[in-house]
C-alpha cells in the first residue's frame, strides 16, 4: 500500500460517520422534521455497538445493535414531536444531552477493554481493480451502506413516488395532509430512518475507526453532521462531497503538520471547517435551487385537524 | 453523573441558609473536582477521578466529594466552579489547564473555600494553590527508549495545545531521543483537543504514513495505541497503563498518580492546617509512575530504568546544560540545570525539534 492510497483511506475512514448520520438527518429534515439529537442518537449508538459486541463476540451484530439503538432513541423523539407534539429542537437537544449521559452509564463497564473491529470485506473481482479496488471495493460494511445510502436516497426522494410524498410533507403538512398523505406516519418513518443512519455512524466510531468505548467519543460529529445538511441545502450528493471534502481537509492538514510545513496550526485545525462552509455556499449560491430545495415546514410541528 | 447534579441542585439551595463555616479543622469535609474530559477516558480525568476515589477510600466518612465532567475550559468552567463553591464544597479541585483564570476568578468571591488548580502558574489569592507533576521526568526516559527502538530514526508526537506542560514534554522527550542519537528526528502534530479518539487516530495515522515508527502522545485517549498496534508500530501510554489497547505496542506508560497528593490536601482542610503551596513533584514523591518496561530488549530496558532511578534520585535532572534553543543560540550553559520557574513558563523548543511551536 503506497503513501497516497494509505491517505485516501485514512480520509474514508474519517468521512464515514459524517456522512451516514448527515445523509440520515438529511430524510429527516426533508420530511419537515428538525432532530438536533444526532450527536445523542451517535453516541447511543457507539456505546451500543462496542456492548453488543464485546457481549457476542460478533463485530457484525454490534454494527446491527448500534443501528437499532440509534433507531430506538430516535422513536423517543418521535412520539415526543410527533405524537405529543413537542417543540422539535428543545426535543433534539435534550435527546443529545440524554444520549450522552445514558451512553457513559452503559459503557462504564467497557471502558478499558479493547475492541473488536469490524473486519473490511474484499468484493470479488473488483477489489483487484489496481489502486481503485484497494481503495474502494476492499471496505468494511458500513463504508459500502454509506454509499448505498446516498445513491438509495437520491432516489428515493426524486425518483419514487413515496419520494415526492415526503418531500411534499417537508414543504406543507398542511396542504399534504388536505391531499390524504399520512403526515404523521411518514415522518416516524424517517426519523427512525435518520436514527438507524446516525447510531450506525456512531457504530462505525467504537467499531471501525477507533474500536474502543470512550465516553463522547462522538466528539462533536453529530454537530458538524448537522451542519452539512444546512450547508448542502438538502441535496443527497453534496452532503457526499461535503463529508469527503470535510474528511480531506482534515487529515490533509495533519500531513501539512507532520511534513512541518510552518503554517499555524490553530490556523490548520479550523480549516475542515471553512473550507467545508466556503466550498458549500459558493455551490448553493443559486438562491432560487436553494429555495427550492430548502423544506419550507421544517421544525414546524403538525397537528392534524380533527 | 446524575447524582451528583441532584446533590448540586439541593446543595444549591440550601447554600443560602447554611453558608460554609469554616473553623479551626472540621469533622466532616466536602472536595469537589472539575475534569475537563469525561472520567472514561481512561486518560487524564480517568487518573484525576482514580485520585478521588483513593481518597475516598483512605478518609472514608470524613470526606464527601462531587465531580462534573467534560466541563469545557474558559466562561463555562467558571460557572461550574462557582456552582461548587456555593454548593458548600470546602475544597475544589480544577484539573485543567485552562481553568487557570476561572478558579482566580471564583477563588475572590469564595475566600473561605480553598481551591487547587491542576498545571497551573496562577495563585492571585492566598485559597489558591498550584498542584502539578513533572510529567517531563518521565517523558525524558520514553525518548531514550524511543531513539533505542526506532528503525526510521524518527518519532511522531500527538499534541495538544501549546502551554508550557506540552512543551517541557516535548522538549524533554528530544533530550532523551538526543542523548542516544544526536540525529533523531521528531515529528510533532498539534490537535488543538484533549480528546477526540478520531482526531487523535487520525493524527497517529499521519505520523505512520510520514514514516515514523515510535508515537507518543500529549492527548487523552487509548486510540493512538490503538493505530500503532494496528500498523505494527511502537508506541507509549499516557496517563493510565493502555497496554490492554496494545500487548505488543506498549513500551511504557508516564502514570500519573493523584491519589496521595488528594488525600494530603484534604486531610490538611480536616486538620485547619491547608496553606497556600505551589506543589510540584515528580518520581520521587511518588507522582510520575513508569509502567512495566515491555516489548524491548533487556539493554533497553536496563538502560531506561537507569536513568528512571537516576532521576527519582535526584542525581540527573533531564533540563541539565549544554542545551541550545531552537534557533541554536545557548538556553543552558554546561552543567546549569533549568529552575522551576523558567519550566513553568517553558515556551520555546529545544534544538532539533522539526516544528514551529504555535503561539
Amino acid at each position: 500500500m503506497d503513501m497516497t492510497q494509505a491517505i485516501i483511506l485514512t480520509i474514508m475512514t474519517a468521512a464515514t460517520p459524517l456522512l451516514l448520520a448527515a445523509i440520515g438527518e438529511l430524510v429527516v429534515e426533508r420530511s419537515g422534521v428538525l432532530n438536533l439529537g444526532v450527536e445523542g442518537m451517535m453516541v447511543m449508538g457507539a456505546v451500543c455497538a462496542f456492548a453488543i459486541a464485546q457481549l457476542t463476540g460478533s463485530a457484525g451484530l454490534g454494527a446491527i445493535g448500534g443501528m437499532l439503538a440509534g433507531l430506538l432513541f430516535s422513536l423517543l423523539f418521535g412520539f415526543l414531536t410527533l405524537t405529543l407534539v413537542a417543540n422539535q429542537v428543545a426535543t433534539g437537544l435534550a435527546l443529545t444531552i440524554l444520549g450522552l449521559g445514558l451512553s457513559g452509564m452503559i459503557g462504564e463497564a467497557f471502558i478499558g477493554l479493547p475492541g473488536l473491529k469490524l473486519v473490511a470485506v474484499p468484493l470479488p473481482l473488483l477489489s483487484d481493480i489496481p489502486f481503485l479496488g484497494r481503495i474502494l471495493f476492499n471496505q468494511d460494511p458500513i463504508f459500502y451502506t454509506s454509499i448505498l445510502a446516498v445513491i438509495g436516497v437520491n432516489w428515493f426522494l426524486f425518483k419514487s413516488r413515496a419520494g415526492l410524498r415526503l418531500r411534499a410533507i417537508g414543504d406543507s403538512h398542511t396542504s399534504a395532509h388536505a391531499l390524504g398523505v399520512k403526515v404523521v406516519r411518514t415522518r416516524y418513518l424517517a426519523v427512525m430512518f435518520g436514527g438507524a443512519c446516525a447510531g450506525l455512524a456512531g457504530a462505525h466510531l467504537s467499531i471501525v475507526y477507533t474500536p474502543q468505548w470512550v465516553e463522547n467519543m462522538t466528539a462533536g460529529r453529530g454537530w458538524i453532521a448537522l451542519a452539512l445538511v444546512v450547508f448542502a441545502s438538502w441535496r443527497p450528493t453534496r452532503v457526499l462531497a461535503g463529508a469527503y471534502l470535510f474528511g480531506a481537509v482534515s487529515i490533509g492538514q495533519l500531513h501539512a503538520q507532520a511534513l512541518g510545513l510552518g503554517i499555524p496550526s490553530q490556523l490548520l485545525s479550523a480549516l475542515p471547517y471553512l473550507a467545508t462552509i466556503a466550498v458549500l455556499v459558493v455551490i448553493s449560491l443559486n438562491r432560487r435551487m436553494t429555495l427550492i430545495n430548502t423544506p419550507a415546514s421544517l421544525g414546524k410541528s403538525f397537528v392534524p385537524e380533527r | 453523573m446524575k447524582k451528583t447534579l441532584l446533590l448540586l441542585a439541593a446543595a444549591t439551595a440550601l447554600a443560602g441558609i447554611a453558608a460554609p463555616a469554616q473553623a479551626e479543622g472540621m469533622d466532616k469535609v466536602k472536595a469537589c473536582f472539575v475534569y475537563v474530559g469525561p472520567v472514561g477516558d481512561f486518560g487524564w480525568s480517568y487518573q484525576h477521578d482514580q485520585g478521588r476515589k483513593y481518597a475516598e477510600e483512605k478518609l472514608g466518612d470524613k470526606l464527601e466529594t462531587a465531580y462534573l465532567e467534560s466541563v469545557p475550559e474558559g466562561a463555562d468552567s467558571e460557572r461550574a466552579i462557582e456552582r461548587f463553591a456555593r454548593s458548600g464544597c470546602n475544597i475544589i479541585f480544577t484539573t485543567s489547564f485552562g481553568y487557570m483564570d476561572p478558579t482566580n476568578k471564583v477563588a475572590k468571591d469564595f475566600p473561605d473555600v480553598k481551591f487547587e488548580h491542576a498545571t497551573g502558574y496562577k495563585t492571585e489569592h492566598p485559597n489558591v494553590s498550584t498542584y502539578d507533576s513533572k510529567f517531563f521526568q518521565g517523558r525524558y526516559v520514553i525518548g531514550q527508549i524511543a531513539a533505542k527502538m526506532s528503525e526510521t530514526g524518527m518519532a511522531g508526537y500527538i499534541a495538544s495545545f501549546p502551554i508550557p506542560e506540552v512543551v517541557q514534554g516535548i522538549n524533554s522527550f528530544m533530550l532523551g531521543a538526543q542523548s542516544i542519537n544526536p540525529d533523531f528526528k521528531l515529528k510533532v502534530v498539534w490537535v488543538n483537543t484533549w480528546f477526540d479518539p478520531g482526531k487523535e487516530a487520525d493524527a497517529a495515522k499521519a505520523l505512520l504514513d510520514q514514516g515514523v515508527d515510535v508515537l507518543t502522545q500529549h492527548t487523552d485517549s487509548t486510540a493512538p495505541m490503538q493505530v500503532a498496534a494496528e500498523r505494527g508500530a511502537h508506541a507509549f501510554g499516557q496517563a493510565s497503563d493502555m497496554i490492554a489497547f496494545g500487548p505488543e505496542t506498549q513500551l511504557t506508560a508516564i502514570i500519573d498518580d493523584w491519589g496521595p497528593y488528594y488525600v494530603e490536601r484534604i486531610s490538611a482542610v480536616l486538620d485547619g492546617t491547608w496553606e497556600q503551596s505551589r506543589t510540584w513533584d515528580g518520581m520521587a514523591e511518588g507522582h510520575v509512575v513508569m509502567a512495566p518496561y515491555t516489548n524491548m530488549p533487556d539493554d533497553v530496558k536496563a538502560m531506561a530504568e537507569e536513568t528512571e532511578a537516576k532521576i527519582t534520585s535526584g542525581e540527573f535532572h533531564p533540563f541539565t546544560g549544554p542545551i541550545m534553543k531552537q534557533d541554536g543560540s545557548e538556553w543552558l550553559a554546561e552543567g546549569a540545570v533549568a529552575e522551576d520557574g523558567e519550566l513553568a513558563g517553558l515556551n520555546f523548543y529545544v534544538k532539533g525539534i522539526d516544528d514551529q511551536l504555535p503561539q
